[in-house]
């Protein structure tokens, strides 16, 4: 049953030292407020699951908060590396990263099996590829019906998944548009969960009959965040910040400032910051 | 002749590959700009898909990522990411899809994952995404890359999507139905593969490009085709739809073009 709390009180009861944890989000309504809370909170050990691992994870990493990421595509989506996963992977700093790789096929498989309390994924891939050579938790499975090969991986149930959405109701009920990628598999496939709101509203009002909408007894918290995907953006409320991804590689590029930027803009800061971010979007758009 | 960049003449070159009949599978970055100018020019009626869920979106300006927002708002319509890789790429509904990569080989094998050994990578890259399976699920693939020595290897450290394997008859002894890498577009020439090695041989070479250039970019001895075309230079129309597009790309993202 979903709890209406603040951010920081939702991380202190939703997310523990050691869990693993599913932030998702494909380029759009990726949830930065709630991880820089668990950055801020300091959580440890975590296992990190994304299909995308982007700039929230980067900063998750390079904070020493992340034992092992799972993933599919790990960059600053149309600018390059993240420098902090590199420095990680490359360095083991500032402690050793261990992966488990997929495809995005195997990730999105494996979040769908996860919501359908399948133990496993079922796919056509991995044809003569080596990421098989390297993940061992790839396998084969041969289909009873014909006999094809096909690829299995096991299926993701983190113990907690967060997103952000556009909009919750008063019940706690959350609806997401636009894209909207993998995150209604990872909320149904997670033990626990977070979800950050732009706005909670008394009535989602006219809608398509077939909007996504995840009811509120499938979700943990829920949280008003206003801007709080910045700088990925909320279709319909705010535009994303490419201008900040740019920023970003040479922010993250050397420790030292990538500890200072964290220091000023997360560690110091509260989740309030958002909503000017939001703003500034909005007007510079208008 | 108009005066162009070897990078305008690999885009266009690209997007000329592309008919209207198409359903593209588009990755990011050159591909999607390839992809963009041939709907905008000879093939109005292509289909542009995106790993994000967007199906036949008509983007204004050129996306940053793979998920924009341009591209949902200008979709036919946007699916889940689960549904996408599920229903539409692995059920075999694309007909080419798009891809470019880091390093390359002489069988359009492609690596995005490391440099170096995978446990102990000289360079960590951001691996696969949803090329694995773009590779092996489309009907046929388009690869766009810019030629040099560090790209076109002669052996791979890390094959993170399958071109034609080995060579020969390798993807059909894997069970593969799709025909692979058919192009190979640069900023120096055109590679297709040869019939029955299947090895990425060299077809048409862009006006004013040399064997010599093309060598000196090539970390393996370049094979050519008996018969080899020179590539028809980017027309004057093809270089002003693709010019605005990146004006009104390099304006919405502000210093990000």
């Amino acid at each position: 049953m979903a709890r209406f709390l603040s951010l920081a009180e939702a991380v202190q009861s939703i997310v523990r030292d050691g869990d693993s944890v599913a932030m998702e989000g494909f380029t759009h309504l990726i949830p930065h407020a709630a991880g820089h809370e668990i950055i801020r909170q300091r959580r440890k050990r975590l296992t990190l699951i994304r299909m995308t691992p982007d700039l929230i994870y980067d900063q998750l990493i390079g904070m020493g908060c992340v034992d092992k990421l799972v993933f599919s595509w790990g960059g600053n989506p149309g600018v390059g590396s993240l420098h902090r996963f590199r420095d990680a992977v490359e360095n083991g700093w500032p402690q050793p990263l261990a992966v488990e790789e997929h495809s995005h096929a195997a990730m999105a498989n494996a979040y769908e099996a996860g919501a359908a309390g399948l133990p496993l994924a079922v796919f056509r891939g991995y044809v003569g590829v080596d990421l098989p050579k390297v993940n061992p938790r790839i396998k084969h499975i041969t289909c009873p019906f014909t006999g094809e090969q096909l690829a299995a991986v096991p299926a993701h149930r983190p113990d907690v998944a967060v997103i952000h959405a556009q909009r919750a109701d008063r019940e706690g009920n959350v609806m997401l548009e636009g894209i909207v990628g993998v995150q209604k598999e990872a909320v149904l496939s997670a033990k626990r969960s977070i979800v950050t709101v732009e706005e909670v509203v008394d009535d989602f009002g006219p809608r398509n009959l077939n909007a996504v909408i995840l009811p509120h007894w499938t979700l943990g918290a829920v949280v008003a965040v206003p801007g709080g995907a910045y700088p990925s953006y909320a279709q319909g409320y705010y535009k994303r910040d490419n201008a900040f991804y740019i920023a970003w590689d040479k922010i993250a590029r050397e420790r030292a400032s990538f500890q200072a930027w964290m220091k000023d803009n997360v560690l110091e800061q509260g989740p309030e910051v958002f909503a000017a971010h939001a703003r500034r979007l909005n007007a510079k758009a208008a | 002749m108009a005066d162009y960049k070897p990078g305008e003449m690999m885009t266009v070159a690209a997007a000329r590959a592309l008919r209207n009949e198409d359903v593209c599978f588009v990755g990011i970055g050159m591909p999607s700009a390839a992809s963009n100018l041939a709907r905008l020019t000879h093939a109005p009626g292509i289909t542009l898909i995106y790993e994000s869920g967007t199906i036949a979106t008509r983007p204004d300006v050129l996306p940053l990522s793979i998920g924009d927002g341009e591209l949902c708002s200008t979709a036919l319509t946007t699916v889940s990411v689960p549904e996408m890789f599920r229903y539409w790429l692995q059920g075999g509904r694309m007909t080419v899809g798009f891809l470019g990569g880091a390093q390359i080989d002489r069988f359009a094998n492609l690596n995005t994952t490391v440099v170096g050994p995978y446990d102990r990578p000289k360079v960590r890259l951001p691996g696969g995404g949803g090329a694995p399976e773009i590779a092996s699920s489309c009907g046929e693939i388009f690869i766009i890359m810019a030629q040099s020595k560090r790209s076109f290897v002669a052996k791979l450290d890390f094959i993170t999507s399958m071109g034609h394997g080995e060579g020969g008859d390798h993807r059909a002894r894997l069970g593969l139905k799709s025909k692979g890498p058919t192009k190979l577009v640069t900023d120096l020439c055109i590679f297709e593969p040869d019939p029955q090695s299947r090895e990425m041989t060299v077809t048409s070479i862009h006006p004013g490009v040399t064997r010599e250039q093309i060598a000196d970019n090539t970390g393996w001895p370049v094979r050519y085709a008996a018969n080899i075309a020179v590539t028809a230079a980017p027309t004057a129309d093809e270089l002003r739809v693709l010019r605005e597009v990146h004006a009104r790309t390099a304006r919405a993202h502000g210093e990000a073009a």
